[in-house]
This record gives C-alpha cells, structure tokens and sequence, in this order.
C-alpha cells in the first residue's frame, strides 16, 4: 500500500526507520528519509555522526549491516540486494578512499559500460584526466585526482541517483569548478532556458537524483540542491532548506541548528 | 675439445644419483629413454591441427610471419629448423657444435654439469636442444621462436640450448613447451644456457603448457656482460605435475642488468617450485624479480634470491601471491643477501585472498561478484614489463589470456 502511495508521489528513494550497525555497533538509527526522482539533497552533520554509513548502507556494502527498517529504491525493496545490483538499478557511489587494484587501468573502468574510444577521450578530457586513464586503477592518485577518477567513472556508469561523500573535500579551487560543473551535470541541475517552459516545468523534466555530503557547502556554490538534512549521532535531527541549514551551523554550530529546528 | 667433453661426462657420471637441492626426487627409470624418430617438415603448416593448437598456447606462431626464425623439437627429433633474418641464427645444438669449435667453450660453463642428478642426465641423455645467436650488433626485427613438443606419452625429453647475444646485439625470443593432446605424463630436463655480451640485449619470454602429470626440471643460467640486460619472461598457467626451477644470472659486468619475471597458476595437482636468483657482482649492476603467484587447488613455492656482492648495486625482489581456493598453498620464500655496506636490496612479499574491498568497489560499480573476481585476478596477472617490446607483451599477453578462460 505505502510502496504504491510512494511511487505515484514520484518517489525514488524511501528510507523507513533504517537502523545501521557496522562490527555490533549501532551507528544509526531511526532515520526516515525521501528523495523524489529529480531530487537533489545534502546532508550535514559533524565528525562521526553517521554521513558516510547512511551512504554506504544504502549503495549496500555488506560490512554496513541494516538491522531495521528498509530502504526503498525505485518502489522496490533493496535492503537485502547485494552491491551489483544496486549499482544496475540504477545507484553510483563516489568513493572517499578508493583500493588501488593492480593491473587495471582506470580506461578499463570506463569500457565496463560500453564507451568507445572517442567517448572516453572526451570525457577525460572534460575532467582534465586523460593522461591517467592508463595508469593503474586509483595507484598513487592524489586526493582531487581521486575525485576526479570517480567522477570520470560515475559520469561513464550514469546512473540515476549518485551518492557523493563530500565531492568537494581536498581539491583545490580551479578543481572545485571542474567538478562542480561535472556534478551539476549529472544531476541534471542546470536549467537551460527553454521557450514556453517556465522554471517550474524545466525542474519536473529532471529525472536524476543525489544525496550529497558536504561539510563547507562549497559544492552548493555550483550545484543547486533542494532540501538538507542534519544528521547527529546516528539520527536525522533536522531537514529543511539547505542554505538556510549551512547558515545556521556555520554561525552558530550544529547543536544549534537542530534546536532551531525542533521549534 | 673431445676431451673436454669426455670430462664432463666423467663429472656427469658421478652426479648421477645426485639429489636436487629443491622439488619432489624424480625416479627418472619410470620414462622411456626412446622413441620412433619424427620427419623433419621444411613447412610449418604440415603440422597438424592439434599440435599447432598446442603450441599455439605456448606462444608458436604457424604463420611465422611474425618471426625472424623458428626451431621445432618433437620428442627427441628436430622436425624444423630456420632462420629468415640475415644476422640471427637457430639451429639445432648438435649442428651448431660441429661447425663451431668455439661452441664447446660455452658448454656446461654457465649450468654446472654436477649440478644434480638433471644435469648429469642432461648430460649424458641429451638428446639435441636449440642453438640461437644474434651476431654483433644486430637486431631481431621479430622474435625467434622455438618449440620443445611431447608427443610421446611417458618419454624423457633431455635438451641442452644455448643462446648468445654477442656485442651490441638485441635478441628477442619466444619458447613454448607443449605436450599433445594424448600425453598425460613424461620427463623434460632442460639446459638453457645463455651467454649475454657487451651492450647486448636479450629478451626470452618462455611459456609452459605441459599436461597433468608431466615432470619438469629445467636448469638454466646466465652470464650478463658489461652493459647487457637479461629479461626472462616465464609463463605457467596450465596445469602440470611437478615443475622445479631455480634459474640462476651472474651479473659480471659494469652496469648489466637481470629481470624475472614469472606468472605461476596452480591448478588442483599441480606442484610448482620456481624461483630466480640473481647475483650482482659488478659495480653499477641492477636486478629485479617479480612473480605473481595464483593457486586454485595446487602448490606453489615461490622463491627469489638476490646476492649483492659488490657495493654500489640494486636490486628488488617482488613475490605475490593470490589464494584462490583453501586446498591450495602458496609459500613465498624471498631471499635478500648483502655483502657490502652500499648495497642497496628491498624485496615486498604479499600473499592472500582477492581483498574485499576491492571487489566490493567493482560491485559497486555494477560489476557481479564473479565479473569483478575476474577483472582482480586479470589484473594481477598482468604486470607491466619494463623493456619488453610492445609486439612481445602482446604475446604474453595473449598466452595470459588464452589461459586465464580455463582459470576463471
Ligand atoms: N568500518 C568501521 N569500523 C568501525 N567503526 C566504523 C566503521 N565505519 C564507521 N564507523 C564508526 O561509525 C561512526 C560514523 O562514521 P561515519 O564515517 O559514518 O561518520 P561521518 O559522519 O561520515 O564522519 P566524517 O564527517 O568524519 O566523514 C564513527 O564513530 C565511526 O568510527
Ligand atoms: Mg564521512
């Protein structure tokens, strides 16, 4: 009955009293959450209170164990769909800090979804990555080479709701442009004027969706997103319009904003 | 010079019953010493269709288009023999040392011939083995190939090869080993000694396709020159019953250099014992071995010895191995040995199951268990080969592949 009431909503992703653990210790819990296909949201909260387990629990890595409540994605139920088949309905994770793997070259990663040749010049080249697409998968690449690497592959794998842990974090400025024009791009963020559309109808034709961790908010700078969430110790403590979230805990801390929130 | 032989034999004899320092003791009494002779075929494509599959896998190319020379041993006879680059010669060893006197020099002077019981049957059995030279300063335009078959099931096949590189040349060659199809066990002692002169350059890229229970006991050397470099190759990923070798390279002259590099698999049956040991005793020389290691079901030992004897060296051993399935064994035995305070050897050893995370991370991507198993282990295999021209790596390649389908 929910599952249908959600998908007509437009729903893509509906987390329901999800409680996490990772090794027997409970890192989350009690979070609701919803994304609606189109959607952008950030999520903020400080050090340790759980960002990067809501990520992973719901890309589906099995070392974050979800001991209730479910995740629903696309009206169906994933909680217990292993990692590969998350990724082929249609979820892509960006990697904070991903394994180097011998032998494979980043190229490789790219031909997985069937680019050619000419296809996977041109998108390194926009991510200003070409001459590592031959190097061994993620060997030695700096912190904003990293990004760059997952966003190359993202961009390639295209899927339809992106989890990005703090894409921002360790690049510098000409290299936050870059990536923020690519991630704006991937969630169909930008709204191209269009003859006899307003805004409004522009907005409903997006069909791509994210979940964004960001601490400084300098990726709100270049994608515009819809709604953010708080996050503190393991719960959702607020949710609401993310400019005015960012403001509020820059100027007057985390414990603050969830106050204001509760009022 | 009869004489000279007439001592190695001597030396032979006593070293008949010899143990080998390494692998399981071979009672060589159980392989048939004989067989019909095969026909000498002046066409490659006489061969059959079976046999060219088979040594096809060991890196033969039919077509020989891309090759400057090919030798073919079948059993105990050689069935081809040609070069067809100007500079490059092949031939087969017992030819070869009757029309070069000088060629006796080289005999048992890099291998001793009292080594172990495989060398003194080498010695004593040896039935032809290859001959390949580059003369001063030429260059193979295409690799030379030569192929050692078995055809007969249970013969011993005992070969003696030598190669020189002489000054300022630069030689690159392929060696398959196969068995046909039918052949389900047999004996191959093999002596390989190679003979690297100033400024030369020798590439050899060997490949094993032997069957399930056949015994392997090559022994080869080499002696590196001032300013020569020695690459080997070696490629084992079919199954076979017990193969141990410990090729050893003598890094003589100024500035020489040796590299191994050796890709093990070992199906359920198979015992493989291979190292490679290098000894740096000039200034300025460099060596590094590498091997990747990859058990699903049988044992690998792999070892690697480096000896820095004078100062101002470097080397580094590299020894990998993935564990594939819990009946199998990987024991990596990496040996560093220095003589002098400004030698400077490092080796990095790593044995284990594929990580987690790394498959995880191409799941993640889409990618199912077993696809990203696949890619990991590809990936492994694959090492870059610093020095190998492109034209080989692709045959290596290409070997790699042909046999990573039976492997995943
Ligand atoms: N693999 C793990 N093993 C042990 N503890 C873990 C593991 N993963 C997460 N935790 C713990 O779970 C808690 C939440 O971690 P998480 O990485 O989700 O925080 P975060 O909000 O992303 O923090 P940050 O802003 O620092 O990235 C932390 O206390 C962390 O130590
Ligand atoms: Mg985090």
């Amino acid at each position: 009955m929910a599952r249908k009431s959600s998908q007509q909503n437009g729903r893509l992703l509906v987390i329901d009293d999800l409680k996490v653990e990772v090794k027997g210790k409970e890192i989350l819990r009690h979070v609701d959450l919803a994304i609606d296909k189109g959607e952008t949201h950030a999520l903020f909260g400080p050090n340790g209170s759980g960002k990067t387990t809501l990520l992973m629990a719901i890309m589906g890595f099995p070392a974050y164990q979800v001991t209730g409540g479910k995740i629903v994605f696309k009206g169906q139920d994933i909680t217990a769909l292993p990692l590969n088949e998350r990724a082929e309905m249609g979820i892509g994770l960006s990697f904070q800090r991903p394994p180097t793997i011998r032998g494979v070259k980043t190229r490789q990663m790219l031909e997985i979804f069937d680019k050619g040749e000419a296809e996977i010049k041109s998108m390194a080249k926009g991510l200003d990555f070409e001459e590592f697409l031959d190097r061994d998968l993620n060997d030695g690449f700096s912190g904003g080479e990293i990004k760059r690497s997952e966003l190359l592959q993202l961009t390639a794998q295209d899927p339809d709701f992106l989890l990005l842990d703090e894409p921002e974090s360790g690049v510098d400025l000409e290299n936050i442009a870059l990536i923020g024009k690519v991630i704006e791009e991937l969630l169909q963020r930008e709204l191209k004027p269009q003859e006899g559309k307003s805004r409004k109808e522009l907005k409903r034709e997006r069909w791509k969706s994210g979940l964004i961790i960001t601490h400084t908010g300098y990726i709100l700078d270049y994608v515009d997103v819809d709604r953010g969430h708080v996050l503190m110790e393991g719960e959702l403590a607020c949710s609401g319009n993310p400019r005015e979230i960012l403001k509020t805990i820059k100027e007057q801390g985390y414990e603050e904003c969830v106050n204001c929130c509760r009022i | 010079m009869a004489g000279k032989r007439e001592e190695k034999k001597d030396l032979a004899r006593v070293a008949a019953e010899k143990r080998a320092a390494f692998g399981a003791d071979i009672n060589m009494d159980d392989y048939s010493p004989e067989t019909a002779a095969h026909p000498y075929q002046d066409d490659l494509s006489a061969f059959s269709q079976a046999e060219q599959d088979q040594m096809l896998m060991a890196g033969v190319d039919f077509s020989a288009k891309n090759r400057s020379g090919t030798f073919v041993q079948k059993d105990l006879s050689v069935v081809h023999s040609r070069s067809t680059q100007e500079g490059m010669e092949i031939m087969d060893i017992e030819e070869a040392l009757k029309q070069y006197d000088w060629l006796h020099e080289y005999w048992w002077q890099a291998v001793p011939v009292d080594m172990d019981k495989y060398t003194s049957r080498a010695e004593l059995h040896q039935e032809h083995g290859y001959f390949i030279r580059s003369m001063a300063g030429a260059k193979s335009v295409y690799p030379l190939q030569a192929c050692l078959y078995l055809e007969q099931d249970n013969l011993a096949q005992d070969v003696h090869n030598i190669i020189i590189a002489e000054e300022g040349s630069e030689l690159h060659i392929i060696t398959g080993c196969a068995t046909a199809p039918h052949v389900t066990q047999g004996l191959h002692v093999g002596i390989s000694e190679f003979y690297i002169k100033k400024g030369a350059k020798l590439t050899f890229t060997m490949i094993h396709n032997w069957a399930d229970k056949v015994a392997v006991r090559p022994r080869s050397a080499t002696i590196v020159e001032e300013g020569g470099l020695f690459l080997s190759n070696y490629v084992c990923m079919q199954p076979v019953g017990t193969l141990q070798m410990y090729p050893v390279a003598y890094l003589v002259g100024e500035g020489a250099t040796a590299r191994y590099n050796s890709i093990l698999v070992a199906p359920p049956g198979s015992e493989i014992d291979v190292g490679s040991r290098v000894l740096l005793k000039a200034r300025g020389t460099r060596a590094e071995i590498v091997s990747r290691a990859i058990t699903t079901g049988g044992k690998i030992i792999a070892r690697g010895h480096i000896n820095g004897l004078v100062p101002e060296i470097k080397a580094h051993l590299e020894c990998k191995g993935l564990i594939l399935s819990d009946e199998g064994v990987i024991h990596a035995i990496p040996e560093l040995e220095g003589h002098k305070q400004e030698v400077d050897l490092s080796h990095e050893a790593a044995v284990g199951k594929i990580a987690q995370e790394e498959l995880e991370y191409l799941m993640a991507r889409g990618l199912s268990e077993d696809e990203a198993t696949a890619t990991i282990v590809r990936g492994f295999l694959h090492v870059d080969i610093e020095g190998l021209p492109p034209e080989l790596k692709a045959e290596m390649d290409k070997a790699v592949e042909m046999s990573e389908k039976s492997l995943l």
